[in-house]
């Protein structure tokens, strides 16, 4: 790899000196940006490898009920206080904002319409999944990323047991099921919240509050009769739960290299289950919206 | 290499269960096995044995398909394991223990439930059944009450003893284990080798001990291999074994060699 002679003939001297090692610094540079690049498209392969065989092993899950009990009460009951209450201020922050703007156009009476609906479409889901991927993903990945470096996966292996059935379906069925049972419990206690600070800041009387709220979630959608916001809202859940079950376990199942690998690995699943639950957003949103 | 009775078996006699031919296994740049070759018969204890870093639980990990040569093969009897296909692995191994250095005991099921997994997994034998082989394991390792305690709720001498009948619940025909007495102190060792050479002749079963301590390879092996470098370096009955004459040999084994 040589620097062009025209190059270094027009260029002052100590530019000409520090050329070949800027060269050789972005050579390494675009190297390293490949190998990241390579990595990355990798760490996807095996996570879409590892959906598509729990998909495939869906009907173990009643072999597996006790297993998905568990997971239940962990994602479900231990991170329901988080929800509710991260749910609630949520609703608040919502009612607050928007009803110190309509307030200046005297509208502050329709903050129940835009409370109900930002909850239901979109706060709800997303904060729930957001729950679900600090707790519940972090805890997944780094249960199974021990499980890696303690040999317990290799014992599961050198036992002839399928670690994607035994370990991967209950995890991802139990976020699938849990994800919009928490998602419903976060708009309710966000929509209440909303409606606290409407009466006692804003000065909507809660009848008026509620009555709103209500009506904007009157649309029901052309395939379930149900209000299509609501229903929007728990399909994106039921999707982010089992993105962030996957990319969790999948992150766990690699982890390498003792208390580190598995602190890597935790840490990995968090931030790739939100990268991957805001991404699905957009999409989903344009697919149910559009 | 200094050459034993396991040495001397033909290629390709029935007698040979286990075979390392010419095995190489390097991860990155660090090469850890180079053309490792040696054979274990049926029915013999073979121990491994050599300095830290030398590939013992690297080779054990190849006889069960945890890992492939990058050049060689491993047979187990007479098959070339990293040939085999997903499914016939799965049958060998359901024919093989291992037991891992740490027990690697499922943390979150009971000691019971540890030992009754590969059971309920793979075969259609029925609760009773189950129980009962899981409670004649629990007490051939002596540790008849142990089976409700979770994996954390016991001792470090305790989980091997399951590791082992975890191992030999599938009542197999070959046994793997990987530094049996890692950890443990020199009581609960001796009564893991005892244990080890009891199992080996009741159930007349093959077996690979990784290994490095002289009063381990004295009460439980029938034949030992001296790995140097990643390579076989002596392959002697372990009468003979501690009796040394190869001066890496020598110098390992210490005093020990000695006694």
């Amino acid at each position: 790899m040589t620097v062009p002679s025209q190059l270094l003939a027009i260029s002052p001297g100590w530019l000409a000196d520090a050329l070949p090692f800027a060269f050789a610094a972005g050579v390494v540079y675009v190297l390293l940006q490949a190998a990241w690049f390579r990595a990355t498209v990798l760490e996807m392969g095996s996570t879409l490898e590892l959906a598509a065989a729990t998909a495939m092993r869906v009907h173990h899950l009643p072999r597996r009920s006790r297993w998905l009990m568990e997971q239940l009460f962990a994602a479900g009951v231990r991170n329901l206080h988080v929800v509710l209450l991260v749910g609630l201020f949520m609703g608040m922050i919502v009612s607050l904002q928007t009803g110190i703007e309509l307030s200046r156009f005297g509208q502050q009476d329709q903050i129940g319409t835009i409370v109900a609906a930002s909850m239901t479409r979109e706060m709800g889901p997303f904060i729930t999944a957001v729950v679900l991927a600090a707790t519940t993903g972090s805890a997944l990945a780094a249960e199974l990323g021990t499980m890696s470096v303690s040999d317990e996966l290799s014992a599961l292996e050198v036992m002839s047991v399928d670690r994607t059935s035994f370990l991967v379906v209950p995890r991802v069925a139990a976020l699938m099921i849990i994800a919009p049972v928490l998602t419903v419990l976060c708009d309710t206690i966000g929509i209440v919240g909303g409606g606290f600070v409407a009466t006692s800041q804003l000065g909507v009387p809660l009848a008026q509050y509620t009555e709103t709220a209500l009506d904007a979630l009157q649309e029901k959608g052309a395939l379930i009769p149900l209000p299509m916001d609501v229903y929007s809202g728990l399909f994106k859940s039921i999707i982010f739960g089992g993105l962030i079950a996957v990319i969790s376990c999948a992150s766990g199942l690699v982890a390498r290299g003792g208390a580190l690998g598995v602190g890597r690995a935790t840490s990995r699943a968090v931030r790739d289950s939100i990268i991957a639950v805001i991404v699905a957003n957009y999409f989903l949103t344009w697919f149910l919206y559009r | 290499m200094t050459s034993g009775p396991g040495t001397s078996a033909a290629s390709g006699t029935p007698d040979v269960i286990l075979r390392f031919e010419d095995v190489h296994k390097a991860f990155g740049a660090q090469r850890v096995l180079r053309g490792l070759s040696f054979d274990v018969e049926r029915g013999k204890v073979l121990g491994l044995m050599g300095g830290s870093g030398t590939g013992k639980s690297v080779a054990l990990r190849h006889v069960i398909g945890l890992l492939r040569p990058d050049a060689g093969r491993v047979e187990v009897e007479g098959h070339n394991v990293s040939a085999l296909s997903a499914h016939e692995m799965s049958a060998l191994r359901k024919r093989m223990g291992y037991v891992f250095q740490e027990g690697a005991l499922i943390n979150w099921l009971t000691v019971e439930e540890n030992l009754a997994l590969p059971l309920v997994e793979n075969t259609d034998l029925g609760r009773g059944e189950i129980a009962d082989r899981v409670a004649e394991k629990l007490a051939m390792v002596h540790i008849p009450d142990a089976g409700k305690k979770l994996p954390s709720e016991i001792s470090g001498g305790m989980k091997k003893r399951v590791g082992l009948a975890r191992a030999l619940i599938v009542e197999p025909d070959i046994l793997l284990y990987d530094e049996p007495n890692a950890g443990l102190d020199p009581e609960i060792s001796r009564s893991i080798n005892e244990l080890i050479r009891e199992i080996a002749e009741i159930h007349e079963s093959t077996a690979l001990v990784v290994e490095h301590r002289v009063d381990c390879i004295r009460t439980v092996c029938d034949e030992v291999v001296f790995l140097h470098e990643g390579a076989a370096i002596v392959h002697q009955p372990t009468e003979e074994f501690l009796r040394p004459s190869h001066p890496r040999l020598i110098e390992f084994l210490g005093p020990d060699a000695l006694d």
